[in-house]
C-alpha cells in the first residue's frame, strides 16, 4: 500500500523532470542543427609539409588519437621520445606560416586540428597545456 | 632531425670548452689513502675522456636508445654542495624558469616555483648558508603514495613526475610533500615551451629536466650554475660507481633533507 | 506510546517553499563561484601554494563528517534497539545521504580539473587514503540506500537492523578514512597524529546530531509541528555528551604535541601568538562553539527548546571553526626543513602564510550546505520521510 504510493509519486516527479530534461535537450539540438545546416562544409586546412604521413591517412583519421594516447604514455610514464607518434612530431608537419613566414597555432581557426575537430565536434584539450607551434628548434630550422 | 643533431653538435663543442665539475674536484683530492687514490684514477680516467668531446662517447655508451624505455638500472640525482653555493645568486633558479616557461604573473603566492634559493642562519651561531631547493626525488615519495589517480609517479629511473594526463588537481600530494617542492598552476597560461607543457588545474614540481636526461643532458639548473662559475651543483646516475656524482657521494659526508622520514631522496646536500 | 512510527511525505506549503527558495538561491551561488574558479582559475580564491586547501575543504570536510554522524540516530534505532529514536531513523539515513552529496560535491567542484572527475573513477591508488574514501563514500551511499529500503518497505524490516549495522560499521571505518586522510600526512606536524581518526569519529558523531536537531526541527516547523520532546531531550544529551568527547580528543591531542619539544612553536602558533587563528580556537571553537553549548545542553535548567536550537547552533559555528582551525592554520604554519636554522627564502619558507577566503570560495563552500538541505528538502516531499506521530495533532 505504501509502496503503491511510493512508486506513484516518484513517477510523477520523474515524468515531470523528463518533460524538463526533453525540452532541454529539444532546444538545444534545434539551434544547433540550424547552425549545422547553415554552413555545413567539408573541413579545409592548409597542406602538411614532407612528404608522407607517419601512416596511411584514413588509419590517422580514425586513429590518431590512439596513437597519441599511446604514445604520451610512453613518453611521459617511460620516458620513450620516439617522434613518429608524438603530438610535437603532428605539429611540426602540419603548423602552418602565415604571411610573415611565422607559425600559425595548430588550433587556430582553420588551420590542420581546429578545422576537423570543428567538424566532427570533438571538443580536445590538448593546447591548453601542449604548445600549438613547433619547437623552436624546428622553426630555427628553414 | 638535423636541427636535432645540429643543436646537439654545438652543445657538444660548449661543453667541451668548459671545465668539468669532476675535473676541479680531482684538483681539490688529495691522493692520500688508496682507496683515494684508486677514486682518482679512476675520475681522471672519466675527465679525461670528458676534456675532449669525450664525456659524450662515454655517456652515448651508457645512454638508453630513443625507443628504450628509462631503467631501473640508473637513478638520478643531485649532489648540492652548500658551500659553493652563494646567497644572492639566482642563476639556477632562473635557468629552471627559462627552460620550463615559468612565468612572473605578479601573483607571487600562487605563481610556480620548481627550484628555491632558501638563505639560512643558525640560531646559535649565526653562520650564514644558502641553498637551492626542489624537488627531492625520494625513493619513497609521499606524493606518490597519496596520489588518489596514480598521476603522481616514479620512473624507474628515480625521477618522481606528475603524470599532466590524469591529474585531477585535488593537491593533496601539495599537502603530502615535506619539501613543498610543489606548486599548483592557478590560472590559464599561453606560450608554453614544446618540451614543457603546463596548464590550469593541475600540480607540477621540478622534473630534474627530464626532456633533457632524456637527451643525455644535464639538467638546466645544473649547466647554469656551472656556467656561472659557482659548480655547487652535480648532476648524474647514483647507481654507477664511476659516476662523478656518485664518486662524490661516496667520498663525503652529505645529507639529505628530513631523513627522519627515511624517504630516501635523490639530492642531497654536503655542508649543511 | 505508537512502538512502529507512521510517516508521510511533505506537502506543499508556504514554510516548505520559503526554504527550498533560500537554499537553492544559496547552491545557484554556490555553483557561480565554483565557475568561476574554475574558467578563472584557483588565484581567485585565497588558496595559493602555501595553503592548498582553503575554505571550500573546511565546508567539505565538514559535511563528510557530518554525513557519517547523521546517520547516528538510525543507528541507535536499529542497531541498539532502541525504538524511542525510530521516528527519526528515516530522516536521519536522508540526512547522511544529503551532507555527503553536498559535501563531494563542494570536493569535486574545488578540483583543479573537476571535467577529469571520471579519471578519479577509473585510475586508482590503492596505497593512497584519498582513493580509499572514494569507495568508502559511494559504498556508504549504497548501503544506506540499501538501508532506507529495508526501512521502507514493511516486507524488508526484518532485515533492518542488519543492514543498520553494516551500515554503522561502514559509517566508522570511512569517518576513520577521513580523519585518516589528515592523519596520514607525515610530513605536517598539524595533522600528523593517529589521533585524527578517533577525533573525527567523533567530531562526526556531535557535528550530525548537532545538523540532525537543526535540520530536523526545521523540517517539522515546514511541517506544522514541533519535535516530539521527549526525543528531543534525549538528543539534547546526547549532543552534550559528544561535544565533551570532542574537546577530550582536542585536548589529548594539543596536550601530546606540547610535551613534545618539537612541536612547541607549532602549539605556540595555535594556541598563544597565531592572531586570528588563536582567536578562532579559544574564542570560537572553544568558548562558543564548546563551553557554553555544553553548558546549555547538561544542565537541566536549559532544558527549553530554544536553548537547545540555540546550543546546536553554537555547535554547528564551533565544528565549522574546529575545522578551519584545524585544516587552515595547520597549512598556515611553515614545514620545518632545516631545525636549528632560521629560513628565508622567494617561496615563503619560514614565514606564517597569508590566507584570506575569497567570496567564490566562501559561496561554494555554502553552496554545499545549500545542495544539503535542497536534496534534503527534495527527498521529504517524494517519500515519506516525517514521522506523523510527532506532528502536533496527533501528540498526546
Amino acid at each position: 500500500m505504501i509502496w503503491g504510493d511510493l512508486i506513484e509519486r516518484g513517477c510523477k516527479w520523474l515524468s515531470c523532470a523528463m518533460r524538463v530534461v526533453v525540452m532541454t535537450i529539444a532546444l538545444s539540438l534545434g539551434t544547433s542543427v540550424i547552425e549545422v545546416y547553415a554552413e555545413v562544409s567539408q573541413p579545409v586546412f592548409p597542406s602538411a609539409r614532407g612528404e608522407q604521413c607517419v601512416e596511411p591517412v584514413d588509419i590517422m583519421r580514425r586513429d590518431h588519437f590512439e596513437f597519441l594516447k599511446h604514445q604520451r604514455d610512453k613518453t611521459v610514464r617511460e620516458g620513450i621520445r620516439t617522434p613518429r607518434h608524438s603530438l610535437a612530431g603532428c605539429i611540426d608537419c602540419h603548423a602552418d606560416k602565415d604571411a610573415q613566414g611565422r607559425f600559425v597555432p595548430v588550433n587556430a581557426k582553420g588551420q590542420f586540428c581546429q578545422s576537423c575537430h570543428v567538424y566532427a565536434a570533438v571538443k580536445i584539450d590538448c593546447f591548453s597545456c601542449h604548445a600549438a607551434r613547433p619547437s623552436e628548434r624546428v622553426s630555427q630550422s628553414p | 632531425m638535423t636541427a636535432l643533431a645540429a643543436t646537439q653538435r654545438a652543445r657538444l663543442n660548449a661543453s667541451a670548452s668548459r671545465p668539468e665539475s669532476i675535473v676541479m674536484d680531482m684538483k681539490n683530492s688529495s691522493p692520500a689513502s688508496p682507496r683515494r687514490t684508486f677514486f682518482t684514477q679512476a675520475s681522471a680516467g672519466v675527465a679525461l675522456l670528458a676534456l675532449a668531446p669525450g664525456v659524450r662517447l662515454v655517456d652515448l655508451a651508457l645512454a638508453r636508445a630513443q625507443d628504450e624505455p628509462a631503467s631501473a638500472a640508473q637513478r638520478w640525482g643531485l649532489l648540492v654542495d652548500v658551500d659553493r653555493c652563494v646567497s644572492g645568486c639566482d642563476a639556477c633558479v632562473s635557468a629552471c624558469n627559462t627552460e620550463h616557461g615559468l612565468g612572473d604573473s605578479e601573483r607571487p603566492q600562487t605563481d610556480a616555483q620548481w627550484i628555491r634559493k632558501v638563505d639560512l642562519v643558525d640560531n646559535n651561531t649565526g653562520r650564514q648558508l644558502s641553498l637551492p631547493l626542489m624537488c627531492q626525488h625520494c625513493e619513497e615519495p609521499p606524493c606518490v603514495d597519496v596520489c588518489p589517480t596514480g598521476a603522481s609517479f616514479r620512473r624507474a629511473d628515480g625521477i618522481v613526475l606528475v603524470d599532466k594526463h590524469t591529474c585531477i588537481g585535488c593537491r593533496y600530494c601539495m599537502m603530502a610533500c615535506p619539501y613543498k617542492a610543489r606548486s599548483f598552476i592557478h590560472e590559464d597560461l599561453t606560450g608554453q615551451k614544446t618540451h614543457a607543457p603546463r596548464g590550469k588545474g593541475v600540480v607540477e614540481s621540478c622534473t630534474l629536466c627530464v626532456h633533457r636526461v632524456d637527451r643525455d643532458e644535464s639538467p638546466a639548473c645544473v649547466e647554469a650554475c656551472t656556467d656561472a662559475g659557482r659548480e655547487a651543483l652535480v648532476f648524474g646516475d647514483i647507481n654507477d660507481r664511476n659516476d662523478p656524482l656518485a664518486t662524490q657521494l661516496a667520498e663525503t659526508t652529505t645529507r639529505e633533507l628530513r631523513a627522519d622520514l627515511k624517504l630516501n631522496t635523490a639530492v642531497r646536500y654536503r655542508g649543511l | 506510546m505508537m512502538k512502529s512510527a507512521y510517516f508521510q511525505s511533505v506537502s506543499s506549503s508556504r514554510g516548505y517553499w520559503l526554504i527550498s527558495a533560500i537554499a537553492g538561491v544559496i547552491t545557484l551561488a554556490g555553483l557561480i563561484g565554483a565557475e568561476h574558479m574554475e574558467s578563472a582559475g584557483h588565484w581567485v580564491t585565497g588558496m595559493s601554494n602555501q595553503v592548498v586547501w582553503g575554505v571550500p575543504h573546511v565546508f567539505a570536510i565538514f559535511l563528510i563528517v557530518a554525513a557519517s554522524g547523521a546517520l547516528n540516530t538510525a543507528s541507535i534505532a536499529s542497531v541498539f534497539a532502541r525504538d524511542d529514536y525510530k521516528p527519526l531513523a528515516r530522516l536521519s539515513a536522508l540526512l547522511a545521504i544529503a551532507l555527503l552529496s553536498g559535501g563531494l560535491a563542494v570536493l569535486v567542484l574545488d578540483l583543479g580539473r573537476p571535467d577529469r572527475l571520471i579519471v578519479a573513477m577509473t585510475h586508482y591508488n590503492f596505497k593512497s587514503i584519498f582513493a580509499w574514501n572514494i569507495f568508502l563514500y559511494i559504498g556508504f551511499m549504497f548501503i544506506v540506500g540499501i538501508y532506507l529500503w529495508m526501512m521502507f518497505e514493511p516486507r524488508m524490516n526484518r532485515f533492518t537492523a542488519r543492514v543498520g549495522t553494516a551500515a554503522f560499521i561502514w559509517r566508522l571505518v570511512l569517518t576513520t578514512g577521513t580523519g585518516s586522510i589528515f592523519g596520514f600526512l607525515v610530513a605536517r606536524e598539524a595533522f600528523d597524529s593517529a589521533v585524527m581518526a578517533p577525533l573525527f569519529i567523533v567530531m562526526s558523531l556531535s557535528f550530525g546530531t548537532a545538523l540532525t536537531l537543526l535540520i530536523g526541527m526545521l523540517i517539522f516547523w515546514i511541517n506544522g509541528a514541533t519535535m516530539d520532546p521527549a526525543l528531543a531531550q534525549k538528543l539534547r544529551r546526547l549532543l552534550g555528551f559528544f561535544v565533551i568527547g570532542v574537546a577530550y580528543l582536542v585536548a589529548v591531542d594539543h596536550l601530546t604535541k606540547l610535551y613534545v619539544t618539537g612541536h612547541h612553536q607549532l602549539e605556540q602558533f595555535i594556541l598563544v601568538d597565531g592572531g586570528i587563528y588563536t582567536l578562532l580556537f579559544w574564542g570560537v571553537q572553544i568558548l562558543l562553539g564548546t563551553m557554553v553549548p555544553a553548558i546549555l545542553l547538561l544542565l537541566p535548567r536549559f532544558c527549553q527548546r530554544g536553548y537547545l536550537i540555540a546550543a546546536a547552533l553554537l555547535v554547528v559555528v564551533g565544528a565549522l571553526t574546529q575545522v578551519y582551525v584545524l585544516i587552515i592554520g595547520g597549512q598556515v604554519f611553515p614545514l620545518e626543513l632545516f631545525p636549528g636554522y632560521s629560513v628565508t627564502s622567494t617561496f615563503y619558507d619560514g614565514v606564517i602564510a597569508d590566507y584570506t577566503p575569497s567570496l567564490a570560495e566562501l559561496a561554494l563552500g555554502m553552496g554545499g550546505m545549500g545542495l544539503a538541505v535542497l536534496v534534503t528538502l527534495i527527498g521529504i516531499r517524494i517519500l515519506p520521510f516525517v514521522p506523523v506521530q510527532m506532528t502536533g495533532e496527533n501528540q498526546d
